[in-house]
């Protein structure tokens, strides 16, 4: 296991585990078109950009154990929407894709390695809240998700979040210390219903066997599990969160935020590539368009 | 089995065949039991070669990375538990020097060391090497091997030298007193009669002690992977399921390949008792025939 | 130290919930514990082999891979049982080997003698084990079976990554990754808490190693 106990390795834990579960060898072939490399970029002297263009590399902090975001396939490369996106930027920075060291960054440990300097920017399902931008600043979103229900396909007692506090029996499954895991709180009758696991595959796992009545996080990654299940699962109720993905820096870099989102917004075209050809792939995943982006501060 | 039980005498034609009667009914109890999962993990399919193939059929694609993941999961096990091992040895030792050459003051804050190291669990001092240290600014990412590596070392040795300080003071305990009280007759100082005299004797006796520990200490390396990312195993073993979904065959082969590195470990420790002189004293730990009762036992 | 004064009623939910696992884990594997020893011990010889069997696999493999089979292979048996149940079982099993060698290592300490003359006043093999060598390797047993309880309530921190929830070891993880208190405090908390079950323990221990001694 690589990142327990950990905020948003909850949040988005096991996203399209059915890309993992096809497994074997079509992984690889499947990564988006290379994103553009502009040719030696001017940046003002002094910026990120202009040390890090002048550097010729970025290392950037990722999940390495969340299929269709960050997952780290057998053969130790790292795939996945986030990974696509720091690939985007460094594209804008003239730094090629070879030239990205991805730094294993599990949830607990994003503001640190940011702080810390051992990483250039974190890309890693990483919710913009307030708590957070005490500490870190953030640039995006580049992708917004929401909480939601995922249940047995002849499930009909539970329709959405409310449905759990009518059915006190029901057991509903999600990661330890993740954001779903305490936004769900309020919806039980009883704490006991709550069953907290490492990964949000043991919960799908759980599912399957008839261990829990319902699994909840972030709905890309419930949609990874249905899509693998064969018809098992299905999604009930709405979204009832919202849960902005951003990219982490540094704090008070207000220009590298700018040139992020500028960057972004320049490769719409890639970035729906991007989506496509990871966490995309899951059946009843939407393209999203790129979010407009928050204030730099 | 030792061939001779003290329990029953050599058993007469009745008791023998009481005896094959309760044979054939256990076997029979067990090959059912047997059967019976057998047959409903096949019927879940859990025997497809989809699911085995990537670990046991050289000709699948995935063999080959899962096998090479597997092996750095076994070298950084091994790298871990060897080094926190190492570590625990040489602290514990002096934590036990300390506590017999200490007078009665010095002595309590490192009986209060041991006790509250001694009562932790193993995971909870590896959260603190892997995740408080780093959180209060210790820059142990500034050691070569990573900063995880070292708070995982550092979590299995907190735990593992108090151990080793009660296993070296039963050890030196253990030695005839005459050993002391000659080492200083030929004017030895105290310190030196303990370095050059009773250690040296204590440590042979606790050799087979300090493998079995090496055992407890290798199970838990795999701890970590409840607190931090480093690759051992079992963490291996993770990252192949996340990629293949085959949590069941996966675990089985990595159960297997923990069962058989510290089954070696265990006979090598029993092999070392057999061939100590009966007349030396025994550490705290015995290992009597194949009945190995670890020191303190981890997870 | 706001993390542990504000979420006081959290730790100590925690603490009862671990002291709840580890005293159903304590029954349970004493009582499987003496009947894999048994099995060792027995004339049988397919028990024996099951014993030694059950200790080297128990023994040699990792809790939290022993606690993974429980909770996700056996309902893929057909077994479905909460999983505190599962978790507490995964501990058990785990510990009962470590249990049943603690006492036949004490069946062994017992001289032959003993058994040879329980035999001629005529008591069988059970009778035999029951009123004469178990209460004699009592005393042999109890202090390395002591260690084998309490590293099992230290073990106990691990069953609560597993579906469980709520131990105190899970309480400390949710506090730290999901609402964001500092490390050091929540560590000091969680392990107050353990101490606060393991020194109490030892020390009733040593009580009873101290009884069993006298009554030599």
């Amino acid at each position: 296991m690589r990142t327990r106990r950990t905020t948003l390795a909850a949040t988005v834990a096991v996203a399209t585990l059915a890309l993992a579960a096809c497994g074997g060898g079509d992984e690889g072939e499947e990564t988006a078109a290379e994103p553009s490399v502009a040719e030696a970029p001017e940046f003002e002297a002094g910026t990120t950009m202009a040390e890090l263009a002048e550097q010729g590399s970025i290392r950037v902090g990722t999940k390495f154990d969340q299929p269709g975001f960050g997952l780290e396939n057998l053969s130790g490369d790292v795939e996945g929407f986030d990974v696509e996106i720091a690939e985007i930027i460094a594209g804008g920075l003239g730094i090629e894709p070879e030239q990205i060291e991805f730094v294993e960054s599990p949830s607990a440990v994003r503001e640190e390695v940011l702080e810390g300097g051992e990483v250039d920017m974190v890309v890693a399902t990483y919710t913009i809240n307030d708590k957070r931008k005490e500490r870190v600043s953030f640039a995006g979103p580049y992708y917004v998700a929401g909480q939601q229900i995922m249940v047995a396909s002849d499930n009909t007692a539970i329709t959405g979040p409310e449905s759990l506090r009518e059915n006190a029996d029901a057991k509903v499954c999600s990661v330890t210390g993740s954001t779903p895991s305490e936004n769900i709180r309020q919806y039980l009758a009883d704490p006991g219903q709550l069953v907290l696991f490492d990964e949000y595959s043991q919960c799908a796992d759980a599912l399957g066997n008839g261990q829990v009545d319902a699994v909840t996080t972030d709905n890309v990654i419930l949609l990874g599990f249905v899509a693998e299940s064969d018809g098992q699962f299905k999604l009930v109720g709405e979204q009832f969160t919202e849960e902005p993905y951003g990219i982490g820096i540094p704090k008070g870099d207000v220009a590298f935020c700018e040139f992020i989102n500028e960057t972004l917004a320049a490769n719409e075209e890639a970035y729906a590539q991007a989506w496509e050809s990871t966490a995309g792939q899951v059946e009843g995943a939407e393209t999203p368009t790129l979010p407009e982006p928050a204030p730099c501060s | 089995m030792s061939p001779t039980s003290v329990l029953y005498d050599a058993q007469g034609p009745r008791a023998r065949r009481r005896t094959r009667i309760a044979t054939a009914v256990a076997l029979l109890a067990l090959a059912g039991l047997a059967f019976v999962v057998v047959r409903r993990l096949a019927a879940q399919g859990e025997f497809s070669m989809e699911k085995w193939g990537p670990l046991i059929d050289p000709s699948n694609e995935a063999f080959e990375p899962v096998w090479q993941l597997l092996a750095e999961g076994v070298v950084n096990t091994l790298k871990a538990a060897a080094v926190a091992m190492t570590l625990s040895v040489v602290l514990g030792t002096l934590i036990a020097v300390a506590r017999l050459s200490l007078g009665r003051a010095g002595r309590i804050p490192l009986i209060g060391l041991v006790e509250l190291f001694r009562g932790l669990p193993v995971v909870v001092l590896v959260y603190f090497g892997a995740r408080v240290l780093d959180d209060v600014g210790v820059p142990l990412d500034q050691l070569p091997g990573g900063q995880t590596f070292w708070g995982l070392v550092i979590g299995l040795t907190a735990y593992n030298m108090v151990i080793f300080a009660e296993v070296v003071r039963a050890g030196v305990a253990s030695l005839p007193r005459g050993q002391r009280e000659a080492a200083l007759a030929t004017g030895l100082t105290n310190g030196q009669a303990m370095r050059l005299v009773l250690l040296p004797q204590a440590f042979r006796v606790m050799l087979p002690a300090i493998i079995s520990q090496l055992v407890v200490v290798l199970k838990d390396t795999s701890l970590i992977t409840f607190v931090a990312n480093y690759d051992e195993l079992l963490s291996q073993g993770e990252s192949i399921r996340r990629n293949l979904d085959n949590p069941i065959q996966t675990f089985v082969v990595i159960a297997l390949m923990y069962i058989a590195i510290n089954y070696a470990l265990g006979r090598l420790a029993q092999y070392l008792e057999r061939r100590q002189p009966r007349t030396a004293g025994r550490a705290g730990a015995t290992v009597d025939e194949d009945s190995r009762v670890p020191v303190g036992g981890g997870a | 130290m706001d993390a542990v004064t504000d979420n006081l009623a959290l730790f100590v939910e925690g603490y009862l919930t671990s002291l709840r696992i580890i005293l159903v884990a304590l029954v349970g594997s004493l009582a499987l514990g003496l009947v894999i020893a048994m099995c060792r011990v027995s004339p049988v010889p397919p028990l024996q082999k099951f014993g030694t069997f059950w200790v080297t696999t128990f023994r040699n493999t990792p809790l939290s891979v022993v606690l993974f089979a429980c909770a996700f292979g056996l309902p893929e048996l057909g077994i479905n049982r909460t999983f505190f149940f599962f978790g507490v079982l995964g501990l058990v099993l785990y510990t009962s080997a470590f249990v049943c060698e603690a006492i036949r290592a004490g069946i062994n300490s017992v001289p032959a003698g003993q058994a040879e003359a329980a035999r001629s006043i005529g008591l069988n093999f059970t009778q035999g084990l029951r009123f004469v060598v178990l209460p004699q390797a009592l005393r042999t047993v109890v202090p390395p079976l002591g260690s084998v309880v309490i590293a099992m309530m230290k073990n106990s921190a691990v069953v609560g990554a597993f579906g469980v929830g709520g131990d105190l070891w899970s309480t400390g993880a949710t506090l730290t990754s999901a609402r964001g208190y500092e490390t050091l405090p929540v560590f000091v908390g969680v392990a107050i808490g353990y101490l606060c079950i393991t020194l109490p323990a030892g020390a009733l221990l040593q009580v009873i190693e101290r009884r069993v001694a006298i009554a030599r």
